[in-house]
């Protein structure tokens, strides 16, 4: 649902594998490219790592995709890393917001769009959980990096939802925001996460869709439905705006993102895209932005917006935002409850491939 | 492909509603279904007899999404998420067909939303809650297997929407109780204490049982349109014998939990956990009668 982590900044260190060294093969979610893996395919870290290095940078020069099997940088195996499993956690984590109304949705339809959508999420963290693996990661180290606070997630969701507007305001702003963020990962230089991204943002622009016509219905209902929806609107605006993480100056791995084709635009040009976009929407659903220095700026073809408060996003990306502790306790409590559900899965497997052994 | 204008495609009418990672369509459900009552039916029956099987779906289906982000894997997220669904698209069907039924053009939102406890009509094995997820796994086991049981027989109804819906929710039905049987399965033949859990989540539901096989006046009257539920009766005891068996689990011997004087579920007597979960869906809804959503 959010973007991969532009708000963090470098994270520790991830994976359970050595530095360098040999690695499980893993094929990625989709088709490897022919041609792109010749000069590594099965050999690993060959004797001449400058002609491997040099390979990669051709790849990425020439736009074209890194596959799992491809040679490329520990840096770079660690970077993304770390960004896509940080995106496969925000979908995770981002169930509980909006889960929290599905059971008490005013009306059926209502009800199934929202079940359909925070169910669209959990599938959007398997394919991201897959993606990741092809870097030789390991979903079950991820989630426990994520319940022990060693990976983040999208800060978005350490805000709580209040009313049923919230609803439909996350689908407008934050998968808003989440889809400009991400439309230009559908060009990421590694392929297997490319290829997701494809997939995700068609059906996080679907969703966005389905919210925005949520808060239509609601402006044109009830005094008391379209106060939920200004509420609602003043409460996300600002923490939308800060899913774009900080500003350029401040934001140290852009650089080297960029020059990666892993990240194609600074923070603050997506986010100036992100209001240029959402200020005619706003205006169309009859809600205001709570920021008095929003105005369209002729000279700068764009429109000027107010300072966000960094001492805000800081704090809650610190961990003291309203939700943090909560989020993190409650998919602590899924996964570590779910336990003895998943050894009991395997140890059944192992019985049965036994049973079969024994027969044969 | 311009993914970089992807996002101002948004704003275009031209996307159906396939962009849901699962799939699923929320036109009206009895479009292009001829809804009249069949002649010789009577309407009140057929809604009341709705009003039951969308029950059934409806509050089940709520059990089902309070798991939401705390299944224990993700798989099972989705899993769990799409058999609660499946029901609510089965519930929204009844529900819809009881209004036209009965004449009265309810709709099934007034239904879910605007009706007090007494007038709910499930079983009481949909409303109960789980003590875990081996509870979750017996109940969906044995309601799944009851309710495939009975809309393949609906299939055959006389009235064409009831039979329309059954032939949809036996594709669905089947999936559910291979997703339970197949948990049931790996519970009781995994680790001790899961085959504990899931004996303690079987000896939970078996007291629910009995009421599922005792037929309602209205169903006794509707003979043809709808299902005797005593004739499921030897096909779910097969079905779950064979799942217990390849589980190596027992069925317990316990007594079918009593109604108030003798009245259950299809009576509109439920249990003390129901009037919660109807605070629950109806929240919302009750709150702002005016508004449209």
């Amino acid at each position: 649902m959010t973007g991969p982590g532009a708000e963090s900044g470098p994270g520790p260190q991830v994976g359970p594998w050595p530095e360098t060294g040999a690695r499980p093969l893993q094929e990625g979610i989709g088709p490897v490219q022919p041609g792109l893996g010749a000069l590594t395919s099965g050999t690993g870290v060959a004797a001449d790592a400058g002609g491997l290095e040099q390979h990669f940078e051709e790849t990425i020069a020439r736009d074209r995709r890194i596959e799992p099997r491809d040679w490329m940088p520990d840096a770079y195996r660690k970077t993304m890393i770390r960004q896509i499993a940080q995106h496969a956690h925000s979908e995770i984590i981002g169930m509980q917001p909006e889960g929290n109304w599905v059971t008490r949705a005013p009306s059926l339809r209502r009800k199934a769009i929202l079940l359909a959508k925070v169910q669209d999420e959990a599938g959007h963290g398997l394919y991201l959980y897959s993606a990741v693996e092809t870097l030789g990661a390991d979903r079950a180290d991820l989630t426990d990096r994520l319940i022990t606070g060693r990976q983040k997630y999208s800060s978005i969701f350490n805000y709580p939802t209040l009313t049923f507007a919230d609803v439909g305001v996350i689908g407008w702003l934050v998968d808003g925001a989440a889809i400009c963020n991400q439309v230009p990962l559908c060009r990421s230089s590694y392929g297997p996460y490319a290829r997701a991204m494809i997939r995700i943002c068609k059906e996080e622009s679907f969703h966005q869709r389905q919210g925005y016509e949520l808060l239509m219905t609601m402006m044109r209902g009830t005094s008391a439905q379209r106060e939920m929806v200004q509420d609602a609107t003043n409460r996300w605006w600002w923490p939308s705006l800060m899913m774009f993480g900080p500003p350029d100056g401040q934001s140290p791995n852009t650089e080297q993102s960029m020059r990666w084709r892993i990240k194609r635009h600074t923070n603050d040009d997506l986010r100036q895209r992100f209001v240029d976009m959402t200020v005619p929407q706003a205006e169309a659903l009859g809600v205001t932005l709570p920021d008095p220095e929003l105005r369209w700026n002729a000279e700068r073809d764009h429109y000027d917006f107010g300072e966000i408060d960094w001492s805000e996003f800081k704090r809650v990306i610190g961990g003291n935002g309203p939700c943090n502790a909560q989020r993190i306790a409650a998919r602590r409590a899924a996964h570590e409850g779910g336990a003895w559900v998943r050894e009991a899965a395997a140890a059944h497997a192992a019985k049965v491939a036994a049973r079969a052994e024994a027969a044969a | 492909m311009g993914f970089d204008t992807a996002y101002e495609a948004i704003s275009e009418e031209s996307d159906s509603g396939h962009r849901w990672a699962f799939g699923t369509g929320f036109t009206d459900p009895l479009a292009g279904v001829d809804t009249t009552v069949p002649a010789g039916v009577d309407g009140a029956d057929l809604a009341a007899y709705c009003l039951m099987l969308g029950d059934d779906a409806l509050i089940m289906s709520h059990r089902l999404q309070q798991w939401l982000a705390r299944a224990p894997e993700l798989e099972e997220e989705t899993a769990l998420a799409n058999v609660a669904l499946d029901l609510l698209g089965q519930a929204r069907l009844l529900l819809t067909r009881a209004g036209r039924a009965d004449g009265s053009g309810r709709t099934e939102d007034d239904y879910a939303f605007d009706r007090t406890e007494r007038e709910f009509r499930n079983v009481r094995m949909a409303e109960v809650t789980d003590v875990d997820f081996a509870g979750l796994i017996a109940r969906l086991l044995v309601f799944s297997t009851w309710r495939l049981a009975l809309l393949g027989r609906l299939r055959e109804s006389a009235d064409p929407v009831l039979a329309a819906v059954a032939a949809q929710g036996v594709n669905e039905l089947t999936y559910h109780r291979d997703y339970a049987a197949g948990w049931t399965i790996r519970l009781g033949d995994g680790t001790d204490y899961s085959r504990q859990r899931m004996q303690a989540g079987l000896a939970a539901v078996a007291p629910l049982v009995d009421e599922l096989f005792v037929p309602s006046v209205v169903e006794q009257r509707l003979a043809g349109v709808a299902v005797n539920p005593e004739d499921l009766r030897p096909e779910c005891d097969a079905v779950l014998a064979q799942v217990l068996a390849a589980a190596r689990l027992d069925w317990p011997q316990v007594y079918g939990l009593s109604g108030v004087s003798g009245k259950a579920g299809r009576d509109g007597v439920h249990t003390e956990a129901m009037g919660y979960l109807l605070a629950e869906l109806q929240s919302v809804a009750r709150a702002l009668p005016e508004a449209t959503w």
